[in-house]
């Protein structure tokens, strides 16, 4: 498929939204009102939940801050729905802001229990504040005015709401393909991959969730002004789940399927609430709960990935043109050969009564390939998360480039020039090559969240893209850019890690365990890639277990033994060490 | 607030507490087991109060309904999955397990209410109506996702708690009940009335939790479901089952919900939907454990049953906001002092 076939699908569908009040009756107008306001929470839902994989259950209560702030402005104080769209959207992002700030340092679970807990008590707020009608709620809120026309009926308010909800599409699907979407997009890799790119995955965290609230509030905003009236009800905890499973039947991490998944949920809804009298008399209220709740969890029990991505599986790929050449992206300094990169003093880290790594001291210089060996517990990779910032020693120094980083955190070392690869590859499976790498080009990039949203950023991102082309044509990956990540082989995937650690222009490349798993063939390829880098002035420590491969590779090299340093030196000398082969082989063979 | 105001409350607090510590230790056990948050657990104790109440006004209480639909949905299921695995030898044991077994629950109870028994055999009866419950849904809803994430665990398990919500309205109406007393004695502690009903709630979390230590210490069953707790791989190559284990923490969680409901439904009036504020704040104390310490849990329990009661002192209405809005300071304690591994979120 190519762009100009989507922008003609783009144009029908919205040709389509505005044709639509002119064909249908009222009823089926209410109900796209409807549909178009809790697609934007959804929205948001999708964005922090599909995107970010933080699963909130709390959405509901922000669209209820919103609704209950308009109501108060404008019924209960007499101004314009337009102040209680601003008091709305800031109380509501505030509270978004200093909640999040609070709670998404919380790991996966209690991250979620928080959001139930925080949803009810804002929730339970509603029903017992005198000023806000307690549980009769407040009524008598005013239409939306635009100019001399008030949106009084539910055709006139359908335009307002179906232009909002199609700006926001196209604003998060900009974002998303900008440089803080692409963070959001690798949050569910985990905290330690998002900080070894130099993002602060707090900082994107809290963005999101801001965003998500956001995008609740123009929903709460909407409602209140569409209804006419507010009551707890609506926001609360059984809401927010319904909003939860908006997103996710939609498909999470899609856009529209959060559309599509209000539809769908509001649609049913509605024909369950015509169906269920028929079979059972009187008992409709309770069934309709139940109908629900139970086909969600057949939902999550079958078909987590929802139906948007589903359906976009049948559809032909998208025809990519590749990244032209632009301007190139600032490079850092390398320091001249032969001079101290990295030195390691006294470092200690314990784990309880174990003493992972014992006081280990080494240098990197600039230039060289250093090679940290050890048998199996040895250390190599404490040793390996203490460099990254993954771990804090407990005592002793880490200097890069003349500054301590014993203390600093993995994304402030990331953006001093060290970029790492993992043993485990953690890439972004769903990510295409060219997006995999372009998370690594974050640290040298600048756009920022609205920059991307609007695409005010395109020579930036121009320059971005190419340069991440050219790394993948460095590692040799650069014929397919745009083959999703989880489709490689192993190795390849290894070296697509190396393109993404590139593309941060790093000035000292740490590998963990490059070679494991990789076959004979794979190795001397990775062999050849790491020593075209060092012919390119690179400097590149790697922690390895396959002897063969760091011989011939390194040209110094560190050993590990019980947490200790047990010698360094050239490999050849390495090679004929007693200590070594004793270590390693148990005596003197 | 003067010395005797707070000491009814402190007391008031505390006999709260010791029954959101049952249900506490219930939900600490379940999520050790089976990696399951499983929020339904409120539920299941509000259930227990309404089926005492039906079987106190000698009607058959609407329990009996939902244990036999659930126990043809999961035999059914179970049967399926069988013949789907070619194992058509293991069907009789399965349906003796999942029909067969509650619904000789439900005939013991069906015939015993016609001799209109006396109060300890109608607390029994209702315990063992609702112990078959949580094993049901779990063999329904958990089982077929027994390896998916704790996240999506979580969401199912928000998603089952709204069922069961709809089906209590159902099967049990929309009235509120309240029991009879278990006991109309008083004592005098230091100058301070304390009710028959506080000493009993007092005494049976003690026992109950004493004997599900006792339990785990003492008996094999209760090693292996710490084993499966601590490591499921591990308890599966020592030839442990986890889903069985799941099976037997459900049932002693069941029983821990159970005994509270029916402690707590002569205090407090309970509705088909008081079990998700229950459970919840159960939940908060839980957390306080870490999810898996059960002296934890409980002290946590206490400490929001405590706070709870001063709260609504102070302001009965936002008695509720105040206990939920502590929750995050004591996450945020937690997640600081526990350095877990992060787990990776499935694609």
């Amino acid at each position: 498929m190519t762009l100009q076939q989507i922008r003609l699908i783009i144009a029908a569908a919205i040709a389509c939204l505005v044709a639509a009040p002119f064909v249908l009756n009222p009823f089926s107008i209410t109900l796209l009102n409807y549909i178009g306001i809790y697609a934007l929470a959804a929205i948001g839902l999708a964005l922090l939940t599909g995107v970010g994989g933080i699963v909130s259950f709390g959405q509901a209560a922000f669209v209820g801050v919103a609704a209950y702030s308009t109501a108060w402005v404008t019924a209960v104080n007499g101004y314009s729905p337009w102040l209680g769209l601003v008091l709305a959207v800031v109380l509501t992002c505030s509270i978004a802001a200093i909640l999040g700030f609070v709670t998404l340092r919380l790991g996966g679970h209690f991250l979620s229990l928080s959001t139930v807990a925080w949803g009810l008590a804002i929730a339970f707020l509603f029903g017992n504040i005198d000023g806000l009608g307690q549980h009769n709620g407040i009524s008598g809120i005013p239409p939306i005015s635009i100019g001399p026309l008030a949106l009084v009926e539910s055709r006139q308010i359908y335009f307002l709401i179906w232009a909002i909800v199609v700006a926001v599409l196209f604003v998060c699907y900009n974002l998303l393909d900008s440089r803080i979407g692409r963070a959001m997009r690798a949050l569910r890799g985990g905290n330690t991959l998002v900080e070894s790119l130099g993002i602060s995955a707090f900082q994107i965290k809290l963005a999101t969730f801001v965003i998500a609230a956001f995008l609740g509030s123009l929903s709460g905003w909407l409602y209140a002004h569409l209804g006419r009236f507010v009551s707890p009800g609506p926001f609360e905890a059984a809401m927010g789940i319904e909003y939860l499973m908006m997103a996710m039947v939609g498909g999470a991490g899609s856009i529209l399927g959060g559309v599509v998944g209000a539809a769908i949920v509001t649609l049913l809804k509605n024909s369950v609430q015509d169906y269920l009298p028929l079979i059972a008399k009187g008992a409709s209220g309770q069934l309709e709960i139940v109908a629900f709740s139970a086909l969600f969890i057949l939902f999550l029990q079958r078909a987590r990935q929802g139906i948007v991505p589903f359906l976009a599986g049948f559809l032909p790929d998208l025809k990519q043109s590749r990244p032209q050449a632009a301007t190139a992206l600032p490079r850092r300094e390398q320091p001249p050969p032969g001079t101290l990169l990295l030195k390691v003093s006294d470092a200690q880290r314990r784990f309880g009564g174990l003493v992972a790594v014992n006081n280990v001291s080494f240098d990197v210089k600039s230039g060289e390939i250093l090679g940290l060996i050890g048998p199996n517990g040895a250390g190599k990779t404490t040793m390996f998360n203490l460099l990254t910032g993954a771990l804090r020693a407990n005592s002793g120094e880490i200097a890069f480039a003349g500054r301590s980083i014993t203390r600093d955190q993995q994304f402030h070392i990331a953006r001093a020039g060290i970029s790492r690869t993992f043993q485990h590859v953690k890439l972004r499976p769903r990510m295409t090559l060219l997006d995999n790498v372009l998370l690594g080009t974050y640290s040298r990039t600048k756009t920022g969240l609205l920059a991307g949203a609007l695409r005010l950023n395109q020579a930036e991102e121009a320059s971005a893209r190419y340069e991440a082309l050219q790394q993948l044509e460095r590692v040799g990956l650069g014929d397919k850019p745009f083959e999703l990540a989880g489709n490689l082989p192993l190795g390849n995937q290894r070296v697509l890690e190396i393109a993404r650690a590139l593309a941060a222009d790093p000035t000292l490349l740490v590998l963990d365990e490059p070679a494991a798993g990789l076959r004979r063939q794979e190795k001397l390829k990775l062999a050849e890639l790491l020593r075209s880098l060092r012919a390119d002035h690179l400097t590149i420590l790697l922690v390895e277990h396959d002897m063969e491969f760091v011989m011939s590779l390194v040209d110094r090299i560190v050993v590990l033994d019980f947490g200790s340093k047990l010698c360094e030196g050239e490999p050849a000398a390495i090679r004929s060490d007693a200590r070594v082969q004793e270590a390693y082989l148990g005596g003197v063979a | 607030m003067t010395a005797d105001i707070a000491a009814i409350l402190a007391i008031d607090g505390i006999a709260t507490g010791a029954v959101y510590a049952l249900v506490a230790i219930g939900t600490v056990l379940i999520f050790t087991v089976t990696r399951v948050i499983f929020i339904p657990f409120g539920d299941i104790a509000a259930f227990t109060a309404l089926t005492l109440a039906a079987l106190d006004a000698k009607q058959l209480p609407g329990t009996v309904g939902l244990v036999v639909v659930l126990a043809c949905m999961a035999s059914a299921m179970e049967v399926v999955s069988l013949a789907r695995a070619g194992e058509f030898r293991a069907v009789p044991k399965a349906v003796l397990g999942y029909l067969v077994l509650p619904l000789i629950v439900v005939g013991i109870v069906w015939l015993t209410m016609r001799f209109n028994p006396p109060m300890p055999v109608r607390i029994v009866l209702a315990l063992l109506l609702i112990m078959p419950i949580s094993p049901l849904l779990d063999r329904i809803v958990f089982r077929p996702i027994a390896d998916a994430s704790v996240l999506l665990l979580l969401t199912v398990s928000v998603a089952l708690h709204f069922a069961l919500v709809g089906l209590g309205l159902l099967f049990f109406g929309p009235e509120g009940v309240r029991t009879e007393p278990l006991t109309s004695m008083a004592i005098e502690i230091a100058g301070v009335h304390v009710s028959g009903q506080t000493v009993l709630i007092l005494a049976a979390a003690l026992v109950f939790s004493g004997l599900l230590f006792l339990f785990f210490d003492f008996t094999l069953i209760g090693k292996a479901l710490r084993a499966t707790a601590l490591n499921r791989t591990g308890a599966r190559l020592m030839g442990i089952r986890p889903a069985r284990a799941g099976t037997i923490a459900y049932l002693l969680g069941s029983l821990m919900a159970g005994v509270s409901g029916i402690l707590i439904a002569p205090v407090n009036t309970i509705f088909y939907d008081s079990g998700f504020l229950l459970g919840l704040k159960a939940f908060v104390g839980a957390i306080v454990g870490g999810m898996a310490s059960y002296p934890g849990a409980a002290l946590g329990a206490f400490g929001v049953g405590i706070i709870e009661s001063f709260a609504s002192f102070q302001s009965s209405t936002l008695k509720d906001v105040i206990v939920f809005s502590l929750l995050i300071p004591v996450l945020l304690w937690r997640s600081l002092a526990s350095q877990h591994s992060e787990e990776e979120v499935e694609e």
